[in-house]
This record gives structure tokens, sequence and C-alpha cells, in this order.
């Protein structure tokens, strides 16, 4: 319990808020590097999985793709990315190394929810005369939007807390409260730094939670 | 030695033979050590996850804090587990094998608990008509026919230890992540690749194994799907 009460006077020390290594900055580079990585990561496997939904084709690469995804460290990746000639460039082996752990979730769900798409639901639409843009964004993406929904929110909590590896490599974000704790052999400034960044994330799963059951039941996950 | 020798290490190459044949001890023992922690919490993480598994079929109560316990688990970051672990265990193994058991929980749980649920009732009338009591049937019946389901809960588990073991680096005692770690502060190129493809191939490996398990042990899987 010790611990804990030397985590709660850190984190509500005045001084350790303000600054280049103070919380507030490293909260606001954590939200950063996550926003941006998981915009990115939309932006890529989105169309991708619709796309294929739509025409049905890639099942097998979709799925395994984040089988494979799994079994690649994204710290061995940070690292190999930082030692490459990407290293020069600031946080970019950071942004690629989480973009590529999100990617897989995206892409595997959303691919999972267009082919969930009830058959006869899509040949109805066809059978209206529907054309392949109509049906795509008319009928089908609306269907998928659960579970598509589902993959984001899975790729956000997780991008947060896998933000955290940037601190290994030297990068910004909450996870160098941590590293820092461990260098100045302070456990109350660790665990601080951890409760900071577990609270992050249910923060982000909450969020989500609560925008799922705001949505109009149709986009809602019933799984 | 005066002069220093022109081999692939001296040049810092990413692929090099010499680096393989030199460092063999230390990259066998980072394996051993790689496999060790991940072993241990997969086995820890399974013998804990049936009974909780088993315990959340049973009692309709107990299924809710079971799955909601587990997902929180699973959403503190790894690097803050191991961090939030250290006042417990201090600077040792355990931490990181603890941290990989609340991580394998929530998957194999989740997978244990769909196995046990996918029995048909009908199959669990059929058994107790044979007059199998609770604990036969758990055993004999309901735990064999959730093994396909929990089979790929173990394997997700797995693979994913195998990569998370790698941010035990923090603590000494991440296996190859260690190799990883000191390779990225002495910028040693051929350290970190052979690392980091050793921790794939690891992942597959085991993957593979665990895969033939589940065919060897669920014949009855075979003649049906695929």
């Amino acid at each position: 319990m010790n611990t804990l009460a030397g985590a709660w006077e850190w984190l509500t020390d005045g001084a350790n808020w303000s600054g280049e290594g103070g919380i507030g900055n490293r909260l606001t580079q954590h939200l950063y590097l996550t926003g941006v990585c998981l915009a990115l990561s939309c932006l890529i496997a989105l169309p991708v999985a619709l796309v294929l939904g739509h025409i049905g084709k890639g099942g097998a690469l979709a799925v395994n793709i984040s089988n494979i995804g799994r079994a690649v460290p994204t710290f061995a990746v940070l690292v190999l990315l930082l030692l490459s000639p990407i290293g020069g460039y600031g946080s970019w082996p950071t942004i690629i190394a989480l973009v590529l752990f999100a990617v897989p979730p995206l892409l595997t769900n959303a691919y999972v929810g267009m082919r969930g798409v009830d058959r006869d639901v899509v040949r109805a639409a066809r059978g209206m005369g529907m054309t392949g843009r109509q049906l795509l964004t008319g009928v089908e993406i609306p269907l998928a939007l659960p579970l598509i929904l589902t993959g984001v929110r899975i790729a956000a909590v997780q991008l947060v807390a896998t933000a955290t590896i940037a601190a290994l490599a030297g990068g910004g974000g909450l996870g160098r409260i941590i590293t820092a704790g461990f260098n100045l052999a302070s456990t109350s400034q660790v665990v601080a730094g951890a409760l900071l960044v577990a609270v992050f994330a249910l923060l982000v799963e909450g969020l989500f939670e609560a925008g799922q059951r705001l949505a109009p039941s149709w986009a809602r996950d019933r799984g | 030695m005066t002069a220093t020798p022109d081999d692939c290490l001296a040049r810092n190459e990413w692929i090099c033979g010499e680096y393989l044949s030199t460092r063999r001890s230390i990259l066998g023992d980072a394996v051993v050590q790689h496999l060790q922690l991940t072993v241990a919490a997969v086995l820890i993480g399974l013998a804990i996850a049936v009974p909780l598994a088993v315990a959340a079929r049973r009692w309709r109560w107990a299924a809710g804090p079971v799955l909601g316990i587990t997902t929180v688990l699973y959403t503190i970051p790894s690097l803050a587990m191991f961090s939030l672990l250290l006042p417990v265990y201090g600077l040792s193994a355990s931490i990181v094998i603890a941290g990989l058991v609340f991580y394998s929980l929530t998957l194999l749980v989740r997978n244990i608990l769909a196995g046990l649920r996918a029995v048909p009732e009908e199959t669990r009338q059929a058994a107790r008509g044979m007059g199998y009591g609770p604990v036969r049937l758990l055993l004999a019946v309901e735990l064999p026919l959730a093994l396909p389901a929990a089979m790929a809960g173990l394997r997700i588990a797995t693979v994913s230890a195998v990569s998370l073991v790698t941010i035990g680096a923090i603590v000494g005692y991440g296996g190859l992540g260690n190799l990883i770690y000191s390779g990225m502060n002495t910028y040693f190129k051929a350290q970190v690749l052979t690392a980091s493809v050793l921790c794939v191939i690891i992942a597959v490996a085991a993957d593979l194994l665990l895969l033939l398990v589940q065919r060897y042990a669920t014949p009855w899987t075979r003649a049906v799907g695929e």
C-alpha cells in the first residue's frame, strides 16, 4: 500500500505535471500518437477490407494477416525500424510500427463484418437493381458497421496500450514516465505512470462503449 | 588483435553469419529463457482459466464478473502491467510470468467458455440419461467437446505471449527481447534482426505445434470440417 500512496503522492504533486517531461505534455504526446496512428491505420485497413468484403475475395488473407500480426512483436518492429534508415525521421518509426500493429484487427473485423451481411439481403438489393456502389454504401457498410466499429475500438484501446512501447525506444508518450521511473529506481513513479496509461486505456474503452450505447440500435454490436 | 577485422560484425550489417556463430550461446540462452517464460505463463494461465470458465458456465452470476475482470486486465498495457507488478514481485522473472498469465486469461477464459456453452443440450441430457454424474459429465463430455474452441484460444494466447515476452526486457527478463533492447542501445543491427526473426519463428512453431496437438486430440473434427 506504501507504493500506491507514493504513486498517489507523485500524481498529485503539481511539479510533475508541468514541463517537457511533465504528465500534461506526455499525455498530449500519447493522445497525438494514438490519434495519428488510429487515423492512418483506418485509412489503410478499412478501404481494403470493405472492397475485399464487397467482392468476396481475399478472405484467407484478411483472416491470416491478423494471426501473422500477432506473432510479430511490435517492440521488435519498432527497433528494426529505428536502426533502419527510417530511424532518422523523428517519430515515424513509432508511427509505422504502431500502424502495422493496428491494421490487422481493423482489417479482420471489417472483412468479417462485410462477409457476415446476410446474403439474402444482398441478393434482394441486387434484384432491386442496385449498382455495386449503391449496394456497398447503402446496404453492406451500414449492416457491417457494428463489427467495423468493434474493430476500430479494439485497435484504439490496443494502440493506447501499445503506444507506451515507444518510450522503450526513446519516443514520447506516457510510457516515458514509466521508463524514467525505472531509471530513477522510483517505484512510485513507475506505478503512477502505469496507472495513468491503464486509466487512459480504460477511458478510451469506456468512450467507445458509451458511443455504442448512444448509437441507433442498428449500429450496435449485437454480439 | 591489432587491426579491426573486416567482417560483417565490424561493418554492422543486418544479416551476419559471424554473429550467429560467435554468439551462439547468448542466443541459445535467450531462446531458452523466452521459451521458459512463455510455457510457464501459458500453463499457469491454463490452470487458472479452466476452473474459471467452468465456474462461469456452471453459475450464471459468475460469468459477468469473470469476463469483466479478465477483459479489464487485458486492456492494461504490457509495459504498465510489468511495472505495476514490480512492488509485488520485485525485479524477477515472476513479474513477466504473472503479467503474461493475466493476458492469457482473457483469451483462454473466453474461448473455453464459448466452447463449453456450445455443447449441445441434447448431448448433455444423453450423458445424464446414461448415468453420468456432474464431474464425469464435465470431464468426459463437456471438456472434450469444448476442446476445439479452447485450443483456438490457447493458440492465440501462446502466440501473443511469445511476442509479449519481449517487453519483459524492461525488467531484464525478456528472453530475446533483452537482445533486441541491448541491440537497440548499441545500434547492433545483426543482433536485433536475428532476435526478432527468432521471436517470430518461435511464435509460428508454437502455433503449428499446437495445431498438430489439436488435430491429434480431436480426431472427430477432421472428418467433418475442412
